[in-house]
C-alpha cells in the first residue's frame, strides 16, 4: 500500500472541509427561503392576534353585518364595516369597468397589431406607468381629475367614488396589460395558422381563436389587477373624499377599507378597542386580497400546465 | 367578405384607441406634473428645509429621509432576496416545499401595502421596540420589496447559460464555487436592475411608512436610525391633503411630486438602460 503523500492528505482534508461548507451554504440559503413562508404566515397571525381582542367588545354580527362605523360615537361606539366594504367593492368594480376593456384591448394591440419597433416603445411606457408612485396618482386625483369630474357633473367636489375608480383603473392597467399580453403570446402560432387556413381574417382569428385560447390567462390578469385595486391605499385615501356614510352612487364620497385604516390608525391609542378593530378590518382586507390572488394564481398555474 | 374587412378595420381601430388611451393617461400624468412642478423646483427648493409652517422653503429633509429609509430597505431586501433566488434557481428541486415557497412569494407580492404597514407597527414598532423610526420604516419597506427582489434576481439567474455551471463543475468546482465564481458575476447586472427597481418602488411607497416612522414635519435631519424622518411621498400626501393652507402650498406640492416622480422614474430608466446593455452584450457573446 502506497504511503499517502502530504498532497493527498491535504486534498482529503480539503474535500471534507468543502463538503461541510457546501452543506452550510445550502442550509443558509434554504432557511432564508423559508423566511418568506414565515413572513406570510406571520403577517396573517399577527393580524389575527391583534384583531381577536376587538371581538371581546364588539359582536361579530355588528362588525360584519352593520354599516355604521363610528368608534368615537357620543352614546356608544359603532363598529360596522359594511359601508367600507361596499365602498371598496364599488370603487374596485368601477376601476375594473374601465381597466379591463382598456387593458385587454391594449394587450391585444401589442400582440396583434404593434410591430416589433412600436412594441419596443410601448413596453417601457407601460413599465413607467407601473412605476408612478400611488401618492402621485392620488395627488393628480385631487388637483386634476377631481375638478374635472366636479365640472362635468356640476357638483361641488370631485373627490368621490368615480374619481377613485378612474385612478385605480390607471394603477391596475399595467398589471392587466402585461399579464394578458403574456397569455396572448403563449397561444401557439399553429392556432392562428389553422384559423387563417380556414379563411378567417386577423380580427376573426384574434376574437374567435386567440382570445378564447388565452381566456384563463386574461381572467387571471384581470383578477391580479383587481387585487391591486382592492389593496391600493394612497390614491383612494386622497381622492375619494373619505366620508364614512354608506355610499349610494358613484358621485358620493366614500371611505374604503384601506383608507379607513390609513386615516384612523394614526389617531387611536395603542391597544384600545378601536385599535384592535382596525386590525380586524386589516385582516378582512388581507383575506380579500389573499383570496383574489390565490384564485388567480391557481388559474394561471393550471393554464401554464395546459400550455405545456 | 366586405363585412369581415369592415369589422376587422373597426376592431383594430378600437384596439388602437385603447392603447392610445393608456399612453394618454401617462402623458397626462407626466405633462401635468412636469409643467406645473418645474417652476417650483429650484436649487434652493432641493437644499432647504421647510419653513413657516411648511408654506415656504424646500424639501431637503424629505429627500434625505427617503434616501436613508431606502438604504435600510436595500440592506434588508437585497441579500435576503438574492439568497432566496439562488436557492430557488440553483438548489431547489420540484418538491412540495419549493412549490409552497413559490406560491408564497407570488402572494406576498399581492399583499396590500397598508397591510405591510400594520405588520410593521406590530412587529417593529411595538414588538421589537424600535419605535416609530427610520429603522422600522426601512425594514417594513424591505419586507414589501422582498418578493420583487426575489423575482427579479431569479429572472437574472435564469439567463445564465447552463454551460457556465458545467464548465466550473468540469474543473472540479463544488456547487457553491460554481455559483460564486461563474453564475453570480454573469447575473450581477440583472440582479442590480431588480434591486434598483425595488428601491424605486420603496421610495414611492407611502402607506407602509404612515405609522412606522414618517414624520409630519421635522426641520432637522435625522441623527440616528431611531429618529423619525420626513419622506418625499409622505410629504406630498401632507402637503396635498393635511395642510391647513392647501391652496397656498400647492406649488410646493407640485414641486415635491415632480422631484418624487423624477427620482422614481429616473431609477426605473437607469434599470431599463442597464437591462438593455446586458441584453446587447449577451447577444454579442
Amino acid at each position: 500500500m502506497p504511503v499517502p503523500c502530504a498532497y493527498h492528505v491535504h486534498m482529503r482534508k480539503n474535500a471534507r472541509h468543502n463538503r461541510l461548507k457546501e452543506e452550510a451554504i445550502r442550509l443558509l440559503l434554504f432557511s432564508s427561503s423559508i423566511t418568506v413562508v414565515i413572513l406570510l404566515a406571520g403577517i396573517f397571525l399577527l393580524l389575527l392576534m391583534k384583531a381577536l381582542p376587538a371581538f371581546r367588545e364588539i359582536s361579530a354580527g355588528e362588525f360584519f353585518l352593520t354599516g355604521v362605523w363610528d368608534p368615537t360615537g357620543y352614546e356608544r361606539s359603532h363598529y360596522g364595516i359594511l359601508a367600507m366594504i361596499k365602498s371598496t367593492v364599488m370603487v374596485t368594480a368601477g376601476a375594473m369597468a374601465i381597466a379591463v376593456p382598456l387593458g385587454v384591448g391594449t394587450a391585444a394591440f401589442l400582440n396583434e397589431i404593434a410591430g416589433p419597433r412600436l412594441r419596443e416603445v410601448l413596453k417601457p411606457v407601460i413599465e413607467i406607468l407601473a412605476g408612478v408612485p400611488s401618492v402621485v396618482v392620488g395627488f393628480l386625483g385631487i388637483v386634476l381629475f377631481g375638478p374635472m369630474i366636479a365640472k362635468l357633473f356640476g357638483i361641488h367636489s370631485g373627490l368621490n367614488a368615480m374619481n377613485g375608480s378612474l385612478l385605480l383603473a390607471i394603477m391596475s392597467l399595467p398589471t392587466i396589460i402585461s399579464i394578458s399580453e403574456d397569455a396572448l403570446n403563449a397561444v401557439p402560432v399553429s392556432f392562428s395558422e389553422a384559423s387563417f387556413a380556414l379563411g378567417a381574417n386577423r380580427w376573426q382569428t384574434l376574437v374567435r381563436v386567440k382570445m378564447p385560447a388565452a381566456v384563463s390567462g386574461v381572467i387571471a390578469a384581470c383578477m391580479l389587477g383587481m387585487g391591486r385595486a382592492i389593496g391600493e391605499t394612497m390614491t383612494v385615501l386622497m381622492a375619494t373624499g373619505c366620508a364614512i356614510a354608506m355610499p349610494v352612487s358613484f358621485l358620493d364620497p366614500v371611505r374604503t377599507i384601506t383608507s379607513a385604516i390609513a386615516i384612523e390608525l394614526g389617531e387611536v391609542a395603542f391597544n384600545s378597542t378601536h385599535y384592535y378593530a382596525l386590525f380586524a378590518v386589516g385582516l378582512v382586507l388581507f383575506c380579500m386580497t389573499f383570496a383574489v390572488n390565490m384564485v388567480s394564481d391557481v388559474i394561471l398555474h393550471k393554464y401554464q400546465s395546459l400550455q405545456r | 367578405m366586405k363585412k369581415s374587412i369592415l369589422s376587422q378595420r373597426l376592431g383594430f381601430s378600437l384596439l388602437t384607441a385603447c392603447t392610445a388611451a393608456v399612453v394618454g393617461f401617462l402623458a397626462i400624468i407626466l405633462w401635468d406634473i412636469v409643467t406645473k412642478g418645474a417652476g417650483s423646483v429650484t436649487w434652493k427648493f432641493l437644499t432647504d428645509a421647510p419653513r413657516d409652517g411648511m408654506t415656504q422653503g424646500g424639501i431637503m429633509p424629505a429627500i434625505v429621509g427617503t434616501f436613508f429609509a431606502t438604504t435600510i430597505t436595500t440592506v434588508l431586501a437585497l441579500p435576503l432576496g438574492c439568497c432566496v433566488a439562488i436557492y430557488l434557481n440553483e438548489y431547489a428541486k420540484d418538491t412540495a416545499i419549493t412549490r409552497l415557497i413559490r406560491v408564497t412569494i407570488r402572494n406576498l407580492a399581492g399583499v396590500p401595502s397598508i397591510v405591510y404597514g400594520l405588520f410593521g407597527v406590530v412587529l417593529f414598532v411595538q414588538g421589537l421596540r424600535l419605535g416609530t423610526s427610520i429603522l422600522s420604516a426601512g425594514l417594513t419597506l424591505g419586507l414589501l420589496t422582498l418578493p420583487w427582489t426575489i423575482t427579479a434576481s431569479e429572472e437574472a439567474l435564469k439567463t445564465v447559460p447552463a454551460s457556465y455551471r458545467e464548465g466550473a463543475f468540469a474543473l472540479g468546482a463544488t456547487k457553491w464555487q460554481a455559483i460564486y465564481t461563474n453564475v453570480l458575476p454573469y447575473a450581477f447586472g440583472g440582479i442590480l436592475t431588480g434591486a434598483i427597481l425595488g428601491i424605486a418602488r420603496a421610495a414611492g411607497e407611502t402607506a407602509p411608512i404612515l405609522f412606522t416612522g414618517a414624520a409630519f414635519y421635522l426641520p432637522f435631519l435625522p441623527r440616528s436610525v431611531f429618529d423619525q424622518f420626513m419622506a418625499l411621498p409622505y410629504h406630498l400626501y401632507i402637503l396635498s391633503t393635511q395642510h391647513h393652507q392647501i391652496e397656498k402650498v400647492r406649488p410646493l406640492a407640485y414641486g415635491t411630486a415632480l422631484v418624487l416622480l423624477g427620482l422614481v422614474l429616473g431609477m426605473n430608466l437607469i434599470a431599463v438602460i442597464i437591462r438593455y446593455k446586458i441584453r446587447k452584450n449577451t447577444k454579442a457573446v
